[in-house]
């Protein structure tokens, strides 16, 4: 077990945890921060998506000793309201369905806008690759991802 | 306006007078707002509620709480079971809250998610919970101004009494409308009146789910709670031996290591209790990357089960090749004998052309995005579970059996599940919950790893279908064979399309044993039916030179106007109804050319969908332009939500069509996570998806199935069309990454 500190949602927090815990479980377990999801736990799904310094990351293989004084952003942090506008757009298109691939789709679009705040529909496509909707929601994703990039 | 007898059980309507508001009801049922998009702030506290029956109560000042009673799998009924309610009770969507209901089979009917029958089960009680809450306040307000009822209308949660010009919100007679009798006879809304049921209404979970809010079984959370998962056998055939779990227990974190039961020696199992593994090494501890972690060090020994096993299981250890092998030496026999018109026999050995093909599907796995995982805390006299479950009536009293708790001693709450496509019927992840939050004395929360899910089977089962058409001279259908089959069930539906517009029509089943275990897929049996069928008649149309549209017409219209037999179960008008809207729609006869189009129809869970799938040739690839829909499941309830499930369908059944595929090597599945099973991703999925339903009064049925068998085989069918090859094996495309 190791202390550490870390920069999460803009706020400081300690974790008492085995070094090679993914960052997937100390915020599941530790920290109560549910809205990233536990899908393969192998990279292979996205469901855990966070961003690292603005950056998509998988945090299913992200091991809480890699991440130092990173910035980390949850689904929870993504806007203090719920009103980013991916959220926005998610609720304006309606697009989930299940509902549970949703915050790790909506965080990977998030580093995706990051990068490239006006993506192509390939682009998109690209960028969302990582991210399995076991409900097939795929097309409402791309419109929602337009609709913000256009906002 | 119909009368109808409220013929809801009496003990359905809870009669209640005040509840209390304020503290407690209000912190959990404030949270979900129907309307977080809309309007948040005229939304404010009630200080009472006022319960009118089990569905439904309203606040003090016009805020209405509706219990939605069957399980949210993602098709969308925690918010289209409370339309339905609204709008007989007449109220402003705007002022609705969504409940999640308890499990409680004293008010509720049919708390389950399967067979797409909530919408089309719940139809009638729902509206008839809004209206009897409509009538009751109604009621209250004529009393009090003493006048008829008959004179009082309704109109968004408003009283009217127009001859005196007075006025009232549902909440100022919600109090004395709670104190009324139950009413014998309420009316329902003429469908035209309707203002809810048929308009778009936003998922009512969506703000919490876009930020991330606890609302999964994964989610769950409880003072004291440990977390447990399980190691079970890893190939169908095995069993448990015994276990060395000193170096687990050793690990950090760790509380406990032992073995568990999944069920009595002496139970009696029911439908939902499919399970191959029934003795099961678990391991509990403190967290979940610490219990993965002793699960690594378990040190297990299997052996084969037994030849003479009390199960009746078949022995011996499984592999893919052996049953393909299997299913074509059963297809190459008769099978059982299903149906039968005229003379097959004879109408074959008349017939000018023959057409004879084989289809196959593999087994697949359910593979929710949500893992399976169940919260248990099991005390000496009361047991609390909680989780995703797509049958909790079913489970509680399964659990119930097992941990030999009187059944109303068995708490069984839903969350919201992350998908389930059929695989959480099967609760057997209840059961071990509850036995290892019995063992170690603490509430537990059992987590499945992605691997221990794909691995541990209920998987759709494996299939093998042949077909054959006899045509005459001048190309008419004269003969029609199948002969289906698959491990360890058929999926034949012996009284379906072509049933029934075939004079010679000769239906056998055959069914191959095995140990592995399986359970309902999306669409069971369709899934693999509706490919195999509508890529066959693709074929028989083409050697027969007819359009594939009008050859299917031709066929349905004899099956309405001059059926064979009596025994066909399904309508032949609706079905032809849906294929001549997507001819129209995708423009079939007008704007087809360069087009490498396929069409498909199916019926099945009550409701009709066609597809005409677009595929065009880029760089050497077959890439999905556009797929079109027409469904009819009767009155629409939430549109958009319908097209997204119609959507969703579409994908996934292109997915499932094109990659998904498990396998097995000495009874062990060869692919345990989503690096080896392929599931559709982004740029797989088709470019444009358009939905049109057919719009008619009848009373709606359901979506989460229909939708998703024929547009496999209208994929079929327009592969050929770009690439001049026949599909007839599933998956598609052979299963591997990249
Ligand atoms: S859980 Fe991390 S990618 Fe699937
Ligand atoms: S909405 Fe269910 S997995 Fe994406």
């Amino acid at each position: 077990m190791a202390v550490f500190n870390l920069n999460i949602n803009g706020k400081q927090h300690e974790v008492d945890v085995d070094p090679s815990t993914p960052m997937l479980w100390v915020l599941r377990d530790h920290l109560d921060l549910v809205g990233t999801k536990f899908g393969c736990g192998i990279a292979q799904c996205g469901a855990c998506t966070i961003l690292v310094n603005g950056v998509a990351t998988r945090s299913c293989i992200t091991f809480v000793d890699s991440v130092g004084d990173k910035e980390i952003t949850t689904i929870e942090g993504l806007s203090e309201n719920g009103d980013h506008a991916l959220q926005k757009a998610w609720i304006e298109e309606d697009v989930p369905q299940c509902g549970y691939c949703q915050s790790g789709q909506i965080m990977n679009a998030a580093g995706l806008l990051n990068a490239n705040p006006s993506p192509s529909d390939e682009e998109i496509e690209m960028a969302m690759h990582g991210n399995i909707c076991r409900c097939g929601t795929y097309t409402r994703i791309k419109k929602a991802i337009k609709t913000a990039a256009n906002s | 306006m119909t009368t109808v007898k409220t013929k809801l059980d009496r003990r359905s309507f809870i009669r209640s007078s005040a509840l209390a508001g304020g503290g407690l009801l209000l912190t959990f049922s404030w949270l979900a707002p129907a309307c977080t998009t809309d309007s948040p702030k005229q939304l404010t506290m009630p200080d009472e509620w006022y319960e009118l029956n089990g569905f439904l109560k309203i606040g003090n000042n016009g805020a209405v709480t509706i219990m939605s009673p069957n399980p949210e799998i993602g098709q969308n009924v925690k918010t289209s079971m409370p339309m339905i309610v609204a709008d007989e009770l007449d109220v402003d969507w705007k002022f609705v809250m969504v409940e999640q209901a308890p499990l409680n089979t004293d008010i509720f009917t049919r708390q389950l998610a399967g067979g797409s029958q909530s919408i089309r089960q719940g139809w009638n009680g729902l509206r008839m919970a809004g209206a009897t809450g409509r009538r009751m306040l109604r009621e209250a307000a004529a009393h009090e101004w003493k006048v008829p009822v008959d004179e009082i209308t309704t109109e968004a949660g408003v009283l009217y009494h127009k001859n005196s010009g007075k006025e009232a919100g549902y909440g100022e007679m919600a109090s004395a409308a709670a104190e009324l009798t139950v009413p014998e006879e309420v009316e329902l809304k003429d469908i035209k009146d309707f203002t809810i049921i048929g308009t778009s209404r936003k998922n009512v979970d969506g703000q919490k789910i876009v930020t991330g809010k606890p609302l999964f079984g994964l989610d769950y959370k409880a003072e004291g709670m440990l977390i447990a998962m399980i190691e079970h056998p890893p190939a169908f055939g095995m069993k448990l031996k015994s276990f060395d779990a000193t170096e687990a227990k050793a690990m950090p974190g760790i509380i406990d290591v032992f073995s568990i039961k999944t069920y009595n020696d002496d139970y009696q199992m029911q439908w939902s209790d499919v399970t191959a593994f029934t003795e099961l090494v678990a391991v509990v501890g403190k967290s979940t990357w610490e219990v993965m972690n002793a699960k690594l060090m378990l040190n297990v020994e299997w052996e084969p089960i037994a030849e003479d096993n009390a199960q009746g299981v078949p022995a011996g250890f499984e592999s893919t090749a052996d049953h393909y092998k299997k299913m074509e030496e059963a297809a190459a026999k008769a099978g059982r004998e299903q149906r039968r018109d005229g003379n097959p026999e004879e109408a074959f050995k008349n017939a000018a052309k023959v057409i004879e093909r084989t289809y196959t599907a593999p087994f697949q796995a359910h593979s929710p995005m949500e893992p399976m995982n169940f919260f248990a805390d099991v005390k000496d006299d009361f047991a609390l579970l909680a989780g995703p479950t797509q049958t909790p009536e079913f489970m509680e009293k399964t659990v119930a059996a097992r941990l030999g708790l009187p059944l109303e001693k068995v708490d069984v709450q839903m969350t919201r599940m992350g998908g389930g496509f059929g695989r959480r019927l099967y609760g057997h992840f209840m059961v071990e919950a509850a036995v290892i939050s019995q063992q170690v004395k603490a509430p537990v929360k059992l987590i499945y790893s992605r691997e221990d899910d794909m691995s541990y089977g209920i998987y759709r089962p494996a299939y093998h279908a042949l077909y054959r058409a006899a045509l005459d001279a001048d190309n008419n259908l004269i003969g029609f064979h199948v002969r289906m089959g698959g491990i360890p069930e058929s999926p034949l539906h012996a009284n379906r399309f072509p049933a029934g517009s075939v004079d010679n029509y000769l239906a056998e089943s055959f069914t191959v044993e095995s140990n592995i275990s399986t359970g309902a897929f999306r669409a069971p049996g369709s899934n693999f039916n509706a490919v195999a069928e509508q890529s066959f008649l693709d074929e028989v149309a083409e050697a027969a030179g007819k359009d594939p549209i009008q050859f299917r017409l031709d066929l349905l219209k004899r099956a309405q106007e001059n059926p064979v037999g009596s025994n066909n179960d399904y309508d032949a008008a609706r079905y032809a109804g849906v294929l001549e809207q997507v001819r129209e729609k995708s423009g079939w006869d007008t704007n087809s050319e360069g087009k490498n189009r396929g069409v498909a129809a199916y019926f099945c869970h009550n409701s009709y969908v066609a597809n005409v799938v677009d595929i065009a040739n880029k760089d050497g690839k077959q890439v999905i332009e556009k797929v079109y829909a027409s469904v009819d499941c009767g009155i629409v309830v939430n549109p958009d939500a319908a097209v997204n499930m119609t959507e969703g369908s579409i994908v996934d059944g292109i997915g499932h069509a094109m990659y998904s595929e498990l396998t097995f090597s000495e009874g062990q599945p060869e692919q345990n996570n989503f690096d080896m099973y392929r599931l559709i991703r982004h740029a797989e999925a088709p470019k444009e998806i358009e939905v049109h339903f057919v719009e008619n009064n009848i009373d709606p049925t359901g979506l989460g199935e229909p939708p998703y068998p024929p547009v496999m085989g209208a994929l079929a069918n327009a592969l050929y069309k770009a690439n001049g090859e026949r599909y007839y094996h599933q998956p598609f495309v052979k299963n591997s990454i990249g």
